[in-house]
Order: structure tokens, then sequence, then C-alpha cells
């Protein structure tokens, strides 16, 4: 499951919005909790370094990554997900979502945003051992 | 001792640390500590073959290891590696 604030869950679709026609993408930092529910304390927004496909295609720069893990470190906070949007196309991951996913136990959300507007906002546990038997799985978010 | 950031999903792997110090003087012998301290960290690292997976990617302090002499990049005792597995996707 996944746990975020009203305003955590706002910022992440505006982000979608403002993105529009392209896909956004951002970071989700916060801790994993003993049930593995993972705990939303703060969002960072990525750059989207898919210039050349952007409105189908997100990739974040790791160096952006570590520089958003290290001043997460300093909050005491982990890396526990990442959120990016579909433009005019459904909150589900594709199989380029899923191909692309490798940060098991992290949570992948995905927003809907239909003509500029966020519809739906969904988000997936990427569950497996290894890339052999990796799925992304439906989880609750639960907005607190 | 020069320092290796362990990613959420491999923490599993690795103690549940977030960083292992390791003995190397170069990316080469980091990673290969580093497997020799955490043996199940090598498949999620490594390839069948021995080669660091495509999404793998590894940065010395803020510089990807590709751009500078990949694994034979040589390390010293304040640097910090980082272990990024990539973040894509799209519809």
């Amino acid at each position: 499951m996944l746990k975020l604030s009203p305003t955590h869950y706002a910022a992440l679709r505006q982000h979608g919005e403002e993105s529009y026609p392209h896909e956004c993408c951002g970071i989700l930092l916060g801790r994993i909790d003993d049930d593995d529910t993972r705990v939303v304390t703060s969002t960072a927004r990525a750059g989207n370094t898919r210039t050349d496909s952007p409105q189908n295609r997100y990739h974040i720069d790791p160096k952006e990554l570590i520089r958003i893990q290290r001043e997460g470190r300093s909050r005491s906070e982990d890396i526990i997900g990442f959120y990016h949007s579909h433009p005019d196309h459904p909150a589900q991951w594709s199989q380029t979502d899923l191909a692309e996913a490798h940060w098991f136990g992290c949570s992948y959300v995905i927003t809907s945003v239909a003509k500029g507007k966020a519809d739906l906002t969904n988000s997936f546990e990427l569950t497996g051992s290894d890339e052999n038997d990796k799925k992304l799985i439906g989880e609750k978010i639960d907005i607190v | 001792m020069p320092k290796v950031h362990i990613p959420t999903p491999l923490r599993q792997y690795a103690g549940k640390q977030s960083a292992v110090d390791v003995k190397a003087t170069s990316i080469a012998d980091a990673l290969s500590d580093l497997v020799a301290q955490h043996p199940e960290l090598r498949r999620h690292l490594y390839t069948e073959d021995g080669k660091l997976r495509a999404f793998v990617n590894v940065y010395l302090n803020d510089e990807d290891i590709r751009y500078l002499q990949k694994e034979d990049t040589l390390v010293s005792e304040s640097d910090t590696i980082s272990i990024v597995p990539s973040i894509a996707g799209g519809r």
C-alpha cells in the first residue's frame, strides 16, 4: 500500500497537468513501514530526458536521482517510488513501464491526464525476485 | 574507505544496509569487494556472463563511470560510489 498526504497526491497530479501533452516524471521519498506500507513524506519533480519522445516516454537522469537521494538522506528519507503521467492514455502500466522497472519493492504511480486534466491515479508495486519474474501489481493508495 | 550507496531495492541483499564500505582502488575492485561481502547482490548487478547489467548505472561521486574509465576508473578513500538502477518507462 502507498500512503501519501492530499498535498503530495495533488502535487504529482498537477505535475502531470503542467507537463501535458508530455509525460511528467518524479520521485517519491519517504519510508517503508514494518508492514511494507510505503509512506511518502516528500515528492521531487524530475526532468524527463526523453526529449526525443516525451509524449509517450520518460527517463530520469541518474545524476538527478543521486542529487535528490542525497537531499533525501539529509532528511532521513529513502527513495520509495516514482511517478509519471500518461497523456490521453489509461493510468495502467504498459509493457515499456514493466520492462524499464527495476526498483523492486517500490511504488510506480501513474496518472492519466485527459486533455490536460488529471483523471485517474493508480499505483503499482514492483514485485518479484529478479528481472525474470518481475510484475507490477496494483496497490491501494491511502490518502491521509 | 570508499563507500558504496545501495539503492532501496538491493538493500535486502546487502544486510539491509544503505551503504557499504569497500576496500578498493578502482570501481571494478569496489564492486568485486561489494559482492564478496554480499554474494546475493551479484545476480542483480551482473549478467550470467559477468557483465554489469545495462540498467545498472554506477556513479563515482557525481560522474557516470561510462564517461570516465568505466570499471577501470580509479577510486580514492573519500569517494562515494552510487548504484542507481535506471528509471524509465512510458505508455
